[in-house]
């Protein structure tokens, strides 16, 4: 069935068709209709769970953690300053193995207040030890939730399912809504091997010593790295049922590309107006759009980016004292590797600033005209 | 020939709480346990925030305790056990009682928020705040549940606790919620008998069980059962149940209410208080004590 929805509903249908068995939530703009949808979803029986409509998005995911531990399959959602406020319990989550999923939507943090989109509240969390998948379309958000939910739970990490802040989450678009029997055999009932529950009775999380910590660690990091290859098999998997396939990253006219234009989110469909018209001026440029963040798909990336002369890196988000986020990960993947390809960092669009087909020629206009970048960080459409 | 005689036990003999746990001598937070889970028995599963009991159950891979524990972010037992119970609803377990059991630096502090949410909410959870009056597993810093004229780490002898201890049932009781109650560790069948009480109502239910501290009171470890029957005599520490915020019951009416001096005596984080400190505290106690039977005259 198709319909016309906004992303943030893309999120909730998302999780009503992964049939999450406990939703807790509290609201904050730009996210309210992703738990307002839900709710009614819960009260109408369309999904048979519970929401727990908690007083702190600390709370949220707490009881997201709570609810984990028995076995039950959970969701939240929730922007910026939220996500922040959560953020000891991300590790909570991902320390203690929870397959929680999350919607985030791409919101600038405070101060100033800020409703409008950029990623480091999202980026801010990047060693939480949570998966993270940027989306770009509606579509993609909902076959996503249901994809992050199958390799979360075969792995026992959790996922965040970002998308951006009204340029998605209020942009209405027709969505395909997979068959509830099919997703039913995509993703079958959550089953931890290990759960809070009297009938075996153990204690999680208790005091560990050096002894023991450190091969905890080692074992989320082993099992981080085997997602790029759950994501390809189970992006296969879905593209059987469904039609779609859901990959590590979307590449655009990548093969045969001399210059190619790297970007997340929403940016990245822009970024394809300004490869085409690249293109028609004779330009071989292309888009490689990085949709998993964590884990870094290292190999892909690299396999990708190796066949180009120049690569530019547009970032919607900056890490102070540093470049922008995803340039520094793209330059690390990139070291070593042979060619020495210059990596062009650009800044653009922080606080929701549009980014603009003409913020893309900009873009490729100084990367085609320099042999190297004059600096670390390229700043587009900043009023210096 | 003698009739032989028989002793009746007040309590069920079945333990949950083993030997070998982590509890300093005298320490009243471990008889908490043992008397609480007494009255739970098996089907309970308990959310420990960071507190003395998150080391006293003993570290990784071990635990002390029969029942499965949750440890879980400080500020967060009573969301966690709220996610807890509903976790377990939908995958088909609502026998089992979930219990959120934290001290009062997690309780009266920095899980305040949590709590009265779920108190707000009326989730179905049993809130167990075991107090020892203050931060003693960082090593004895004030909380807002520390008393009037306490030394404590933050608190030095010259800058002793100026501010009365937080009025944490009067907090819950705001909430309307359907059961709570104080008790103390030296009172066994009457914590018995609230726990029992607890588990087999819905809803949000808090108890406040007085916990001495050896350690962190500079108390002897023998005299801890002492401590904890002296402050329901002197009234610093009365009984009482409250049920939706309005119907006060006293456990135990003190006729003879005996003056503070005693216990404060025993304890040595009260031993630089001078007379007119103790004139001040005597005063606040014997407010409060007016006040509370006005409250269980008037329901």
């Amino acid at each position: 069935m198709k319909k016309v929805m906004m992303g943030n509903h893309a999120l909730s249908y998302g999780a009503m068709l992964s049939r999450a068995q406990v939703i807790a939530a509290y609201p904050i703009t730009p996210q309210t209709q992703v738990v307002e949808l839900l709710s009614e979803m819960c009260a109408d029986k369309t999904l048979d769970a519970k929401f727990i409509k908690v007083e702190s998005e600390h709370s949220a995911m707490a009881a997201c953690i709570g609810a984990s531990i028995t076995g039950a399959r959970t969701f939240t959602a929730t922007s910026a300053q939220g996500l922040a406020l959560m953020h000891e319990l991300l590790h909570w989550a991902s320390g203690g193995r929870l397959p929680v999923v999350m919607g985030n939507i791409n919101r600038s943090m405070a101060p100033g207040w800020s409703i409008w989109s950029d990623q480091n509240d999202s980026l801010s969390q990047r060693d939480t030890g949570w998966m993270q998948f940027y989306c770009a379309s509606n579509q993609e958000v909902l076959d996503t939730v249901i994809q992050a939910f199958k390799v979360s739970e075969a792995l026992a990490i959790p996922s965040m399912v970002i998308l951006d802040a009204f340029t998605l989450s209020h942009t209405y678009e027709v969505v395909d809504i997979p068959d509830k029997a099919k997703v039913d055999e995509y993703l079958p009932p959550f089953k931890p091997p290990y759960r809070l529950t009297p009938d075996d009775p153990h204690a999680f999380n208790g005091l560990t010593s050096p002894e023991h910590y450190f091969e905890l660690r080692y074992k989320l990091q082993k099992d981080m790295e085997k997602v790029p290859a759950l994501i390809e098999e189970t992006g296969r998997e879905y593209e059987k049922l469904f039609g779609r396939y859901l990959g590590l990253v979307d590449d655009y006219l990548c093969d045969d590309a001399e210059i190619i234009l790297v970007t997340s989110g929403t940016a990245g469909y822009t970024a394809r107006v300004a490869v085409d018209e690249l293109r028609g001026s004779g330009v071989k440029a292309g888009n490689l759009r990085m949709k998993v963040f964590r884990p870094f798909p290292f190999e892909v990336v690299q396999r990708i980016l190796m066949r180009a002369k120049k690569v530019a890196v547009v970032d919607r988000n900056i890490s102070y004292g540093h470049h922008g986020i995803f340039a520094q990960e793209v330059k690390s993947a990139l070291y070593g590797q042979a060619g020495d390809i210059p990596v062009f960092g650009f800044i653009a669009g922080l606080g929701g600033r549009d980014i603009t087909p003409a913020s893309f020629r900009e873009v490729v206009d100084y990367t085609l005209s320099h042999d190297t970048p004059e600096d670390n960080i390229l700043w587009i459409g900043v009023k210096k | 020939m003698k009739k032989e005689k028989k002793m009746t036990l007040t309590l069920p003999v079945e333990e949950y709480a083993g030997s070998g746990n982590l509890a300093c001598q005298g320490c009243g937070a471990g008889l908490a346990m043992r008397y609480v889970l007494k009255a739970m028995g098996p089907r309970t599963v308990l959310c420990i925030p960071a507190c003395c009991w998150a080391v006293i159950d003993g570290p990784f891979p071990h635990s002390s305790l029969s029942v499965p524990i949750y440890h879980c972010a400080f500020e967060a037992a009573a969301s966690t056990a709220t996610g807890v119970k509903a976790g377990l609803e939908m995958v088909g377990d609502d026998k089992t009682t979930v219990v959120a059991w934290a001290g009062d630096g997690g309780t009266f502090d920095i899980g305040l928020q949590a709590l009265s949410g779920a108190a707000e909410r009326n989730d179905d959870i049993l809130y167990v705040c075991y107090d020892n009056e203050a931060y003693m597993n960082t090593g004895i810093q004030r909380s807002s549940a520390t008393p009037y004229g306490a030394w404590t780490t933050t608190t030095p002898v010259k800058f002793f606790k100026n501010q009365p201890k937080k009025d944490i049932n009067a907090i819950m009781a705001a909430h309307r919620i359907p059961y709570q109650a104080t008790a103390s560790i030296s009172y066994p069948e009457d914590l018995f008998k609230k726990a029992k009480k607890a588990k087999d109502i819905k809803g949000t239910r808090f108890l406040h069980i007085y916990a001495p501290c050896p350690t962190g009171w500079k108390s002897r470890p023998e005299d801890a059962v002492k401590l904890g029957r002296m402050v329901i005599q002197n009234c610093i520490f009365p009984l009482y149940e409250i049920e939706y915020g309005e119907k006060y019951t006293l456990n135990i009416k003190v006729k003879d209410k005996k003056p503070i001096n005693d216990y404060l005596k025993l304890q040595g984080r009260f031993r630089h208080l001078k007379p007119d400190d103790i004139r001040t505290m005597q005063e606040e106690v014997d407010r409060n004590w007016a006040r509370l039977l006005k409250k269980c005259e008037g329901s």
